[in-house]
């Protein structure tokens, strides 16, 4: 691939994230508007934002990574990343709107009227965004590697850079903005190509790949079949407990919006995650030294050189090189603010801490915490092919924060201590499966495939914890949980007591 | 002189101010946190709780299904439609409109549930 071309191309986004981002800075005022864009944001573009921002490297390059190295399972990855919101949309889009939380720990405010089940949840969001930012960052180092040669810390380093600078200068409202051209460019950059390698490709005789590779449960790995449904586990239930979702549906303007806002990302989510298959299926015919060289990851990348070669060649590797920056770039700045947001609530306006931080100034030292920890994580850390590191934090947000929500909104009987414990036990038990699976090497066996798959087990223990603490402290319910019921479940346009609870004036 | 027409008088009767039934408000009562508010809520939130199951059922029957079915009866794997293979057929292409229309005829019928229950409690 021509190095020049794609760092042409990768800086182009870079400066145009800046850009559109400095953008919306001029409107952009109070806190309020650097957390949730104040709530004015029409539904195509708020169901685009959502898309950009969801998009990740997982899933522009990851993907199709996996299936090339090992075929028909794989699939699983996109259907369960689209499929996770149908299962949004029918458990908690619309009560989580009405609910009017900004972030996951205000919703365990509002359902718990608890402090402590509160911070438990701003821990985990936390986790789960660092656990998420991780393989992004990772993601960003591979890709201008494979670009422009340049050593992976150059990438890394320089991703965490602009989102930075891009979540300090306008916060969520300039996000909007980026998210939404973001998930248009991503489906251009990858739709476009996908043209091109299609006619070469029937050009050449329309060759298939064949063999195993094509058929699920083939053998590939031990205990396929409890891989595969708990991958399919993490995936469904993973993707509301993610930080950076939540965070979006506050901008609808109530619950019903909430709801069709997420048919349409359904709808964009779908055109996106056909194509990933696609590039498996060409890599698996054109590129597959990459298996043996373990650069899967970079196959989406190398195929426009690898079948067309030429000027056409390296300007459609350019493209999907601006494509890739600009998913991590988006799903790390919907990340950042997400986290930064809990931070700087949460943690940095404690008055523990000598010197009260709190409004725009806290938000601004909680995103330099948010983008760095991480960022030091993975320059430290080894690397996992992207999309299984980005299942890893599905499967403790699937464990972890999906129980809470899904049984805050539907079982008026859950207490406090019954999340806690539920969280607790969901979140140390992934969590360490998540801490051996990146430190050691071997996830062969039962053990390995119950420490790097663990959603199967874990989500059910999260579950289950919960409920049974909650049966077990009865007394420990809500006083006001009727009325946070009413909150969460009646529509709108009703005049009913729905309490007062407003984000801006909880301090955690 | 035209023929007349009978003229239809309502017989109604007379206006007491015993035994007349107060008129349920049903936003007041669930203000109220009375028995009958909560079974009004309760009765929302079921029916689009089962909705919801209802959804979820369907998919783990369907998509859900999928790996079972290829473990329990290995010759579907190679089943093929117009030469592509029926996994990939099913997961790569066909899983995502069928995803649409289940969040489609969900989204429909959660906000006809809430139109029913803004209807009764409107009043």
């Amino acid at each position: 691939m021509n190095p020049t071309y794609g760092a042409i191309a990768v800086a182009m986004v870079a400066v145009a994230t800046v850009a559109v981002g400095a953008f919306g800075l001029r409107i952009s005022r109070t806190t309020s508007d650097f957390y949730v864009a104040s709530r004015s944001v029409g539904p195509v573009l708020n169901a685009s934002a959502i898309g950009g921002e969801y998009l990740s490297a997982a899933s522009y390059l990851g993907a199709a990574g996996l299936i090339l190295a090992f075929g028909a399972d794989m699939l699983w990855y996109p259907v369960g990343w689209t499929a996770g919101y149908l299962v949004l949309l029918v458990l908690v889009a619309a009560p989580l709107r009405r609910s009017g939380a900004y972030t996951i720990p205000d919703f365990a405010e509002i359902r718990l009227e608890s402090t402590q089940a509160r911070q438990s949840a701003t821990l985990l969001v936390v986790l789960i965004g660092w656990l998420y930012l991780l393989p992004q960052f990772q993601g960003a180092g591979l890709t201008l590697r494979t670009v422009t040669g340049a050593p992976l810390w150059v990438g890394e380093v320089g991703v965490a850079l602009v989102v930075l600078v891009n979540v300090l200068s306008g916060g969520m409202r300039s996000i909007t903005f980026v998210q939404a051209f973001q998930y248009w460019l991503k489906l251009t950059a990858l739709l476009v190509p996908v043209a091109f390698l299609l006619l070469a490709w029937r050009g050449d005789g329309a060759p298939t790949p064949g063999g195993e590779w094509t058929l699920p449960l083939d053998g590939a790995a031990d205990h396929e079949l409890y891989r595969t449904y708990s991958l399919i586990l993490a995936t469904f239930l993973g993707t509301m407990g993610l930080p950076h979702v939540l965070v979006r549906f506050y901008t609808n303007p109530d619950g019903r919006a909430a709801r069709r806002t997420t048919l349409l990302v359904l709808c964009l989510l779908a055109m996106f995650y056909v194509l990933p298959a696609v590039y498996g299926v060409l890599g698996r015919v054109y590129a597959p030294d990459l298996i043996g060289e373990g650069r899967t990851d970079a196959v989406v990348l190398e195929l426009p050189a690898r079948i067309l070669g030429g000027i056409g060649g390296d300007l459609l590797g350019a493209l999907l090189a601006a494509g890739a920056f600009a998913a991590f770039m988006s799903t790390s700045s919907g990340l950042a603010v997400s986290v930064a947001g809990v931070l700087s609530q949460d943690v940095l306006s404690q008055h523990a801490w000598g010197r009260r931080l709190s409004g725009v100034a806290g938000f601004r030292v909680a995103t330099i915490l948010a983008v760095t920890v991480p960022l030091v994580l993975a320059l430290a850390a080894q690397r996992l092919p992207v999309a299984n590191s980005v299942a890893l934090a599905f499967a403790v947000a699937a464990s972890t924060l999906c129980p809470l929500l899904v049984l805050g909104i539907w079982w008026p009987r859950l207490t406090d201590a019954g999340a806690i414990a539920g969280m607790g036990a969901g979140g140390i038990a992934s969590g360490l499966a998540v801490m051996v699976t990146i430190v050691s090497s071997d996830r062969s066996g039962w053990l390995g495939a119950l420490l790097s798959q663990p959603a199967a087990w874990t989500v059910p223990l999260g579950f289950v914890v919960m409920i049974a603490v909650s049966l077990a402290t009865p007394h420990r319910m809500a006083p006001g949980v009727l009325r946070t019921m009413v909150r969460l479940h009646t529509p709108e346009q009703l005049d009913l007591n729905r309490g007062n609870w407003h984000p801006e004036r909880s301090q955690g | 002189m035209s023929h007349q027409t009978a003229k239809r008088v309502r017989i109604t009767s007379p206006r007491t101010t015993t035994g007349r039934p107060r008129r349920v408000v049903v936003t007041e009562e669930i203000d109220a946190q009375t028995a009958l508010g909560e079974v009004y809520l309760r009765s929302l939130m079921r029916s689009q709780l089962r909705l919801a199951v209802g959804v979820l059922s369907l998919l783990t029957v369907t998509l859900g299904a999928l790996p079972l079915l290829f473990a329990t009866a290995p010759q579907t794997r190679r089943w093929e439609l117009l030469g592509v293979p029926m996994p990939w057929l099913a997961l790569g292409l066909l899983a995502y409109p069928a995803v649409i229309g289940a969040g489609w005829w969900y989204v429909r019928q959660a906000e006809r549930t809430e139109a029913r229950f803004a209807e009764l409690a409107g009043e």
